[in-house]
């Protein structure tokens, strides 16, 4: 598209910054939405998946003949029945996989390599049929140990578990056999100076658990071969265009030979990136015929889809008695799972990206262990790598007695500001969400220490004395991308406008793009209809992640406007019979230079078929060209600390982020408010919780304990408008940011409640009692 | 696939009939929230001894399952199948027996309190149960009904293991009769969970305690732990702690220990051993404290 | 072998046939082909499948559907009533009480149930209540408020 930004101007909107009801909302408060798991189709069969019992195993053998026998089982796969593959790279959206890799983690090649890997589909007339068959399929396993610990896994003599794997060590090829799939480091400055110039230096180390992204909508996929060599495949995805790709890859078939129909989306965070079911419902139906639908249940999404990684993080900085930060290092093991592919880069990117520090030293490690695959994170890598910096930052704002929004003043990243991985960055508003905060009353009120109304549930008579109080500040950054979007418009005679779009829509999207259209024509919100379709009726658009659907799409559709735009002057200057340049527009009414004439835009639209026909356009943009807005919020957090249990309360949660321009700032403070309940979910409780057999015990809503409603307070979100350069009304990504800061600013809170601090996730009533029982004796 | 029958009975001797003729593949169904998980994952076989279970006996038709009889004079009848938010909504409950409701109301969600009962609590027998510590400490009696009669067993007695009940197959648990409070008397559930709700107990702490008419000192107590060995216990030694004492914090604090003694906790991933045996002491005092000034206000 | 099922479904005598293992979510997603109740966990954990039985809402995927003989079921669909939207419908779209949407419809019939009961919640009431239904988009902030909102109106209202 061209970068010319006229049109709206920044500050006199009349779409933009309302909000208006989501187009696709009464179809979803009325049940009548259809997700993956809705999907019905005549001859539909059911599949199911077998899924290996042990962390670590060698696969001897796959019989399959006693379910195949079964009356109602149509089909058996296993990983040879994918075409070779070889050692070609698929692009995710969010990182590139070795597409043998992408093989083997749908269904198992030589190894089981973690619990709950998928082993064989099967697919027959009825659920229960496919379930009872999975029974009979006989597996022979060479139990093997697992390594389930990142630091364990980077040792020699570790159980390995890709026997091929060399280690990518600052783009040199390591030369034996280990779990360290890479070594990367990223420099700036010269760190020795850096704390030679430190007065004093802070040196932490810092676990993080696994954790998943708990979307409520369960893995789901279906797939029918028809006899020409057509694949359809129907499923939840956060992009139909990478499902296209993927499968494509792996069954080795031309893109043009698999349409994708995203249906609606339950959820997805970024875990929704990767394929797991679609591949195999689609081999189900080419040895059937038929089309084959495919469901995970709980204990599979958690045991065989990506979680975000465990990590161990190190972090050392140097610090000067009047606050400033003179050097800055970082180590850093991520855990990749079983397959290479952690965002230990992500990481190694925000670590330290609020701050400007001369020095930094940053070196990331790769790390496969007995766990499956790690997939996106809403801000991969970030939060684990933030409750690291934030906690060290803390504690240099207590040494030096200044206070924490002080010193994120006083350290804090700006236009100009060069990251350590290089980009000098553009005009950002951190310092802003800093000021925002501090403004905030939250930042000078007491602490709240009434009962809040989730804590009701405490002992009638209250044990006032042992409920300690404490406020927390972390900041957050994430660097949103940009990637490749399309959309096309038509307008239709009543005046209104069909917007059709690649982005599928996993929190309202297709109103925050519609709504930039709309802006653009003058024309109300209400009068956009958007759609999400399938990959053969929009041109290519990259996943719903990464922030950047409001962003980039947004681009396609102002452009695609634009668009519209012209060719309605065009036809308005037809009608007239006059120039194009004789007409002028404004806000959606078109006007003849020399008065007299005008016609709105739905005037116009009625007129069409008069003057030319139907208005059409299509657009696809690659938005990094435009510049992506990076994002950062600043956090304030009180929690209450029950010193008898170690049960930690959240009273109160402000989060103020820059999100550019808010387009439906209702959906953006829902992207805060979502992000922050994750962030407070990883922070106190969640975590993958495994046995010595590296079995996950937790594997269900019960135990895996995300926040209910009952666990969190009101979350105020503070918008703070920076616009974005490099989009016309200001766009930042938004959907990230939230969930980084709030494991440190947590972290933050419970050290001032109770005087010690906790470095590891999550800050569990366990790990509270006993740093609070440790401090006491 | 294997075949499930499912029966709907009307009355007890049909219920007793069809679980007797059916032996122990039969398996009773009050509100399902254990039974029809545990029949999807496969995990009721091991509970059978191997066995698949074929016919599913819908209790929630037969009246002395659902009855719910409140009484100051003769006392709580509840009905096993009785769900837990009928418990709690009942205004007589509410008044008599706040321990039983303490309970009934933080049982999962609303959901699965319109549903989960206190018999299929006991049923279930999960070391963890919030049900049983209330009723352990308020002295309630079982009625269960078999091919042979009917035979009535305290409450204590019932569980044997985790999920393992001294029923033998035919029979049925019918009701749970709860003794009319005793005046000044209170008592208090309270459980620890990371969440404030939907989770299983961490540790589970009822509490009761009568008091002289000095409203001060202790005429009778009963602790009882969930959560913490393989069925719930009644802490004997933590009740001689208090009995004959002035209600005092030190008098609590030795009850405290005494329940962090007789704890037999397991580390998993609900809980650190040395976390459980600490919130036994905490969660006895607290819920003395609770049934002291509940006795004082009756 | 299956069973015959008569029940009344969102205020429509309706007849199935179905297996006695299968659930009442399975009978109403798979037999009766209403998928507004959804799928999250089919063990009671996470209410996106919340129905009302005789009024009392419960996880529909822990009910055996044979248990609805003879009885009334409210869904989701049966929500809106002659093309109207329940108030608190409109208070989700209102307060953008929901993103991906797909535990909408549990929420809905959960704080339908709420309001039935307590006409004119307090927010600890609405949390307490709504505990059972989780959400991974919203961190409930909006959730709540849209229920409170809907509470004059849907007591008054209709």
């Amino acid at each position: 598209m061209s970068a010319k930004t006229s049109g709206a101007k920044i500050g006199t909107y009349q779409v933009i910054g309302t909000r208006p009801i989501r187009h696709d909302g009464v179809e979803k408060v009325t049940g009548r939405a259809l997700y993956g798991a809705d999907l019905q189709m005549a001859g539909l069969l059911h599949g199911r998946v077998l899924r290996s019992p042990h962390a670590h195993a060698r696969i001897l053998s796959i019989d399959a003949s006693a379910a195949l026998s079964m009356p109602g089982v149509k089909a058996v796969v296993t990983t040879a029945d994918f075409p070779g593959s070889g050692n070609r790279v698929a692009d995710l959206g969010e990182g590139t996989i070795k597409v043998r890799d992408l093989c083997a983690n749908v269904l198992a090649g030589e190894k089981a390599l973690y619990r709950g890997h998928a082993i064989a589909g099967v697919a027959a007339t009825t659920p229960q049929v496919a379930s009872e068959a999975l029974k009979r399929i006989r597996v022979e396993y060479e139990v093997l140990p697992p390594v389930m610990d990142v630091l364990e896994a980077m040792k020699p003599g570790a159980p390995i578990l890709q026997p091929d794997l060399r280690t990518e060590d600052l783009g040199e090829k390591g030369s034996t056999p280990t779990n360290v799939a890479k070594h990367l480091r990223f420099e700036k400055g010269d760190i020795a100076q850096g704390f030679r110039e430190a007065e004093r230096i802070f040196e932490e180390e810092f676990k993080t658990s696994m954790v998943h992204q708990g979307y409520i909508e369960p893995h789901n996929g279906t797939a029918l071969w028809n006899p020409g060599g057509e694949l359809t495949i129907w499923t939840s995805t956060q992009g139909a265009f990478t499902v296209r790709d993927q499968v494509a890859t792996m069954l080795d078939v031309p893109v043009s030979r698999v349409k994708v129909v995203p249906m609606e989306i339950g959820g997805g965070f970024g875990g929704k990136i990767p394929v797991y079911l679609e591949p195999v419902a689609a081999l189900l139906s080419r040895k059937t015929g038929r089309p084959v639908k495919l469901l995970m249940d709980r204990t599979e999404v958690f045991e065989g889809t990506g979680p975000t990684p465990g990590t161990v993080i190190r972090v050392k900085m140097g610090a000067r008695k009047d606050g400033r930060i003179t050097a800055a290092q970082a180590w850093l093991a991520y855990e990749a799972g079983a397959f290479a592919g952690s965002p230990v880069v992500c990481g190694m990117m925000c670590i330290f990206a609020p701050y400007d520090v001369a020095h930094q030293l940053i070196d990331g490690y790769d790390v496969l262990l007995n766990k499956p695959k790690t997939a996106p994170y809403r801000a991969p890598g970030a939060t684990s790598a933030a409750f690291a910096t934030e906690t060290v930052l803390d504690q240099i704002s207590e040494w030096a007695g200044i206070d924490p929004m002080k010193i994120r003043r006083l350290n804090g990243a700006k236009e100009g500001t060069r990251r350590v991985d290089g980009l000098v960055y553009p005009r950002i508003g951190y310092l802003e969400t800093v000021e925002a905060a501090c403004g905030h009353p939250h930042w000078t009120a007491d602490i709240e220490k009434l009962p809040s109304p989730q804590a009701h549930t405490v002992s009638t008579k209250a044990h006032r004395a042992n409920l300690l109080h404490g406020r927390g500040v972390a900041s957050g950054f994430w660097f949103n991308i940009g990637l490749k979007s399309s959309c096309m418009a038509s307008v239709n005679p009543d005046g209104t406008v069909c917007l059709v779009e690649g982005s599928t829509d996993i929190g309202g999207t297709r109103t925050s793009v519609a709504m930039q259209l709309a802006e653009v024509l003058g024309i109300s919100a209400e009068d956009v209809k958007p759609q999400v379709v399938d990959t053969n009726t929009v041109g290519y658009t990259d996943v719903t992640g990464g922030s950047r659907v409001t962003f980039a799409t947004g681009l396609a559709a102002i452009e695609a406007a634009r668009q519209i735009e012209r060719q309605m002057i065009d036809r308005a200057a037809a009608l007239w019979e006059v120039k194009p340049g004789d007409v002028e527009v404004s806000r959606g009414c078109y006007r003849l230079r020399a008065g007299g004439k005008s016609l709105t835009f739905k005037e116009l639209s009625g007129k069409l078929s008069d003057c030319g026909g139907p208005v059409v356009t299509q657009v696809t943009v690659d938005a990094d060209k435009h510049g992506v807005g990076c994002g950062f919020a600043t956090h304030v957090v009180d929690v209450e600390v029950d010193a008898d249990t170690g049960k930690v309360t959240i009273l109160r949660y402000t989060a103020t982020q820059d999100v550019g321009k808010a387009i439906h700032p209702a959906y953006v403070e829902g992207q805060i408010q979502g992000g922050v309940a994750q962030g407070i979910g990883w922070a106190l409780n969640e975590e993958y919780y495994y046995d010595l057999q590296g079995r996950m015990q937790n594997s269900s809503f019960l135990d895996y304990r995300m926040p209910t409603a009952l666990d969190l307070p009101m979350i105020e979100a503070v918008l703070v408008e920076v616009p974005n350069p490099g989009h016309p009304f200001g766009v930042r990504g938004v959907g990230e940011v939230p969930i980084v800061p709030p494991p440190a600013a947590i972290a933050n809170a419970i050290s001032r409640a109770i005087g010690t601090r906790l470095r590891t996730l999550p800050m569990s009533p366990a790990r509270v009692l006993e740093a609070i029982l440790k401090r006491s004796r | 696939m294997k075949e499930i029958a499912y029966a709907a009975p009307r009355t007890l001797s049909e219920a007793v009939h069809l679980l007797s003729e059916r032996g122990p593949r039969a398996r009773v169904l009050a509100g399902g929230t254990d039974l029809i998980v545990q029949l999807r994952e496969n995990t009721l076989s091991r509970r059978l001894g191997g066995l698949d279970p074929d016919t599913i006996v819908d209790v929630k038709n037969i009246p002395e399952l659902t009855q719910l009889v409140c009484d100051p004079v003769s006392g709580l009848t509840i009905g096993a199948a009785v769900c837990c938010s009928r418990i709690y909504e009942d205004r007589a409950v509410a008044q008599h027996y706040p321990c039983i409701v303490d309970s009934a109301s933080l049982i999962g969600s609303v959901q699965i309190q319109n549903r989960a009962s206190f018999g299929g609590n006991l049923c279930n027998a999960s070391p963890a149960a919030d049900g049983i510590p209330p009723l352990v400490v308020l002295k309630a009696m079982l009625r269960v009904v078999g091919r042979n009669g009917s035979r009535t067993l305290p409450v204590t007695d019932f569980c044997t293991g985790p999920g393992r009940t001294v029923l033998i197959p035919g029979e049925v648990l019918v009701s749970i009769h709860v003794p009319p409070p005793r005046p000044r008397s209170g008592a208090r559930y309270l459980r620890f969970i990371p969440r404030n709700e939907m989770d299983i107990a961490v540790v589970g702490v009822a509490s009761m305690l009568e008091l002289e008419a000095d409203l001060s000192t202790i005429r009778d107590a009963g602790i009882c732990l969930a959560a913490v060995a393989p069925t719930p216990i009644l802490v004997t030694e933590a009740a001689q702690a208090l009995i004959g004492k002035k209600a005092t914090p030190e008098v609590f604090e030795a009850a405290a220990e005494a329940s962090r003694k007789a704890a037999k906790p397991i580390t998993d991933m609900r809980g650190e051993e040395w976390q459980r045996r600490h919130l036994c002491g905490v969660l006895t005092v607290r819920t003395l404290e609770d049934a002291f000034h509940r006795a004082r206000g009756r | 072998m299956k069973s015959h099922l008569t029940f009344e479904l969102n205020g429509e005598a309706t007849e199935t046939f179905c297996e006695p293992r299968q659930s009442l979510l399975e009978v109403l997603r798979d037999e009766l082909k209403l998928t507004g109740s959804k799928e999250g966990c089919n063990n009671g954990n996470c209410g996106a499948c919340s129905v009302l039985l005789d009024g009392r809402v419960v996880n529909s995927c822990i009910v055996f559907g044979l248990e609805a003989q003879g009885r009334k079921v409210t869904t989701i669909e049966g929500l809106a009533e002659g093309g109207t939207l329940h108030p608190l419908q409109q208070k989700f779209l209102e307060h953008a009480a929901l993103q991906c949407g797909i535990c909408t419809p549990g929420f809905l019939v959960a704080a339908k149930a709420l309001l039935d009961v307590h006409p004119h919640p307090t927010e600890a009431q609405a949390r307490a209540w709504l505990a059972g239904n989780l959400c991974r988009c919203t961190g409930y902030d909006k959730i709540i408020r849209a229920v409170l909102d809907a509470a004059p109106s849907a007591s008054g209202g209709k």
